[in-house]
């Protein structure tokens, strides 16, 4: 690890203030440490946030959640208002990593956790997200855990966050503040497609905090179901995972969300997709459409053709899971 | 520890509470809390197994809850209260978890031993796993590379109820930690 200036500060205008190019916000510390440790991130200055006080799950007016970045993946995942109203988030967040990383991982830092592409993390090849213009081996190279979606030229890692996944099907909002001031961002535009700048994997500012999460009231809580397949039963990271949701009125369809894990570059949603199935009765025909639909683009590389296969079941799986109460 | 490798970067001093004892120290922020517990404290039940979150060995509790000192910066630990392997026994009698582990003979090599019972300790703590399938779940941040799992199950499983009243117990004041 490179030597590093350390600061911690108290409040949230203080830390913004202290922000730049060559500084990292740490909060869990569990992907910025890994990536300083293998010399990918190299901040000049850490700048710890794990005193402000963004450590709250409070109710909103409207009947939604409103989540503080510093609360803990393991906070968060059983937090009793989660487990009742939000089983779809605290499944996918309990899917993912160890109870250890789950304690330390933050709701902000999950965000934005990097990729978990061998390319990447191997600072003695080329890798455009980590050196921009320097070349993508990951392309023609091992490919098993690559993109299927909305890949570029560029890039084809994808995102491998659990908890962001169940965050896109929610539709939540994501709560920043920064020398400019504060704004929200809605979680489908907080992440990018790679396109040609493959280093940036959102919309935030070097100068920007996230603040707070903030879940809508529909949380689906009688048909909601996250699936995650994984090389092991447990502490992988997902090849796919779906977040499935429906809203039902008898066997028939009123809402329904669905979000892909390990897919793309970012949690993956065809709003298309989700609009064809509303006013249809639950079955495994029109389950199954809607999975050929979504990965009807779907343009795999050498090693992970499987995935599209695997995606498509798995949606099925999941939708049918959460029909019947996502139990499964 | 008063001279630094680099007079640029400043050395921090934290306080924190370490197996019950008030320590003082200075840390330089690169460091991590397991290099600092091994290196500067002498601590060396807690393991290095990967160093990068993967496997579980360096597993210590911060303030009742199970993290990684490998992905811990200790500058960042200051006003913590830690417990290490070397804190759990109450003298010379065993926690619950670490007579469990004899009993059960839950080891072969012993490397991952430490974090597995810190561990299974915070997993208690935590109230979460009642089935073997639940601890098994829970557990699966302690990885064991000679495959003792079978008899470390069997060995949480056993202890978790009176390592949960000790626990239940401490959080009320009723027991010094
Ligand atoms: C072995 C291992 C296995 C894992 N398995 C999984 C898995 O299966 N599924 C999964 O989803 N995740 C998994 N993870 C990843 C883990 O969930 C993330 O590392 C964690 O969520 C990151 O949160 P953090 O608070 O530790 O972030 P940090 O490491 O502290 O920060 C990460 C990044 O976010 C920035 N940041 C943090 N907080 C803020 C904020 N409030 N505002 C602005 N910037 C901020 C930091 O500057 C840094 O760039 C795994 C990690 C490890 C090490
Ligand atoms: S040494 Fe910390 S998890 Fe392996
Ligand atoms: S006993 Fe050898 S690693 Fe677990």
């Amino acid at each position: 690890m490179n030597p590093f200036h350390y600061s911690k500060p108290v409040d949230v205008s203080q830390a913004i203030s202290l922000a730049g190019a060559a500084s990292r916000f740490i909060a869990g510390g569990t992907n910025l440490l890994d990536l300083m440790k293998e010399n990918i991130a190299r901040p000049e200055h850490l700048i710890d946030i794990t005193g402000l006080p963004l450590k709250d799950v409070r109710e909103t007016a409207s009947g939604g959640l409103l989540i503080g970045a510093m609360v803990s993946n393991a906070d968060l995942a059983w937090h009793p208002l989660v487990e009742q109203r939000y089983p779809l988030l605290s499944q996918a967040i309990l899917a993912g990593a160890s109870p250890q990383l789950r304690n330390m991982a933050s709701t902000g830092g999950n965000l934005l956790q990097r990729t978990r592409c061998y390319y990447f993390y191997d600072s003695a090849v080329p890798c455009n997200k980590r050196e921009p213009g320097s070349g993508c081996p990951a392309k023609d190279g091992l490919n098993r855990i690559h993109a299927i979606l909305g890949a570029s030229e560029d890039c084809v890692a994808t995102h491998p966050s659990d908890m962001c996944v169940a965050l896109a099907a929610l539709d939540a909002v994501v709560h920043v503040e920064g020398r400019g001031g504060k704004r929200t961002i809605e979680f489908a535009d907080f992440h990018r497609l790679p396109e040609d700048a493959p280093q940036r994997d959102n919309q935030l500012a070097d100068d920007e905090l996230i603040t707070a999460i903030e879940l809508p009231p529909q949380g689906f809580v009688a048909h909601s179901h996250y699936l995650k397949i994984r090389d092991r039963a447990s502490y992988a990271f997902a090849l796919v995972s779906v977040a499935a949701a429906l809203e039902l009125d008898g066997d028939i369809i009123r809402d329904v969300r669905l979000a892909l894990g390990g897919v793309a570059h970012k949690p993956w949603r065809d709003k298309a997709v989700e609009q064809s199935l509303i006013g249809q009765p639950v079955s495994r025909e029109n389950f199954v459409a809607a999975a050929e639909a979504i990965l009807r683009d779907a343009k795999p590389l050498e090693h992970n053709a499987f995935k599209v296969k695997l995606a498509q079941r798995a949606i099925v799986r999941a939708l049918s899971d959460a029909a019947t109460g996502g139990k499964a | 520890m008063s001279e630094t490798t680099n007079q640029a970067f400043a050395e921090h001093a934290i306080a924190l509470t370490l197996n019950g004892q008030s320590r003082q120290l200075n840390v330089q922020p690169w460091s991590t809390l397991l290099d600092v517990l091994r290196e500067q404290l002498d601590l060396v039940g807690t393991k290095k197994g990967c160093d990068h979150g993967q496997c579980g060995a360096c597993t210590v509790l911060r303030d009742g809850k199970r993290v990684n000192a490998c992905l811990t910066l200790a500058v960042m630990c200051d006003g913590a209260e830690l417990t290490t392997i070397e804190g759990l026994a109450d003298g010379d009698t065993l926690h619950p978890m670490q007579q469990s582990f004899i009993k059960h003979d839950a080891f072969q090599c012993g490397y991952c031993t430490p974090g597995q019972i810190c561990s299974a300790v915070g997993l208690a703590n935590e109230g979460r796993a009642q089935t073997a399938d639940q601890i098994k779940e829970l557990m699966s941040g302690n990885l064991c590379r000679c495959g003792a799992y079978t008899n470390i199950l069997a060995a949480v499983e056993e202890a978790l109820p009176q390592s949960a009243a000790k626990a239940s117990a401490v959080s009320e004041g009723g027991i010094d930690a």
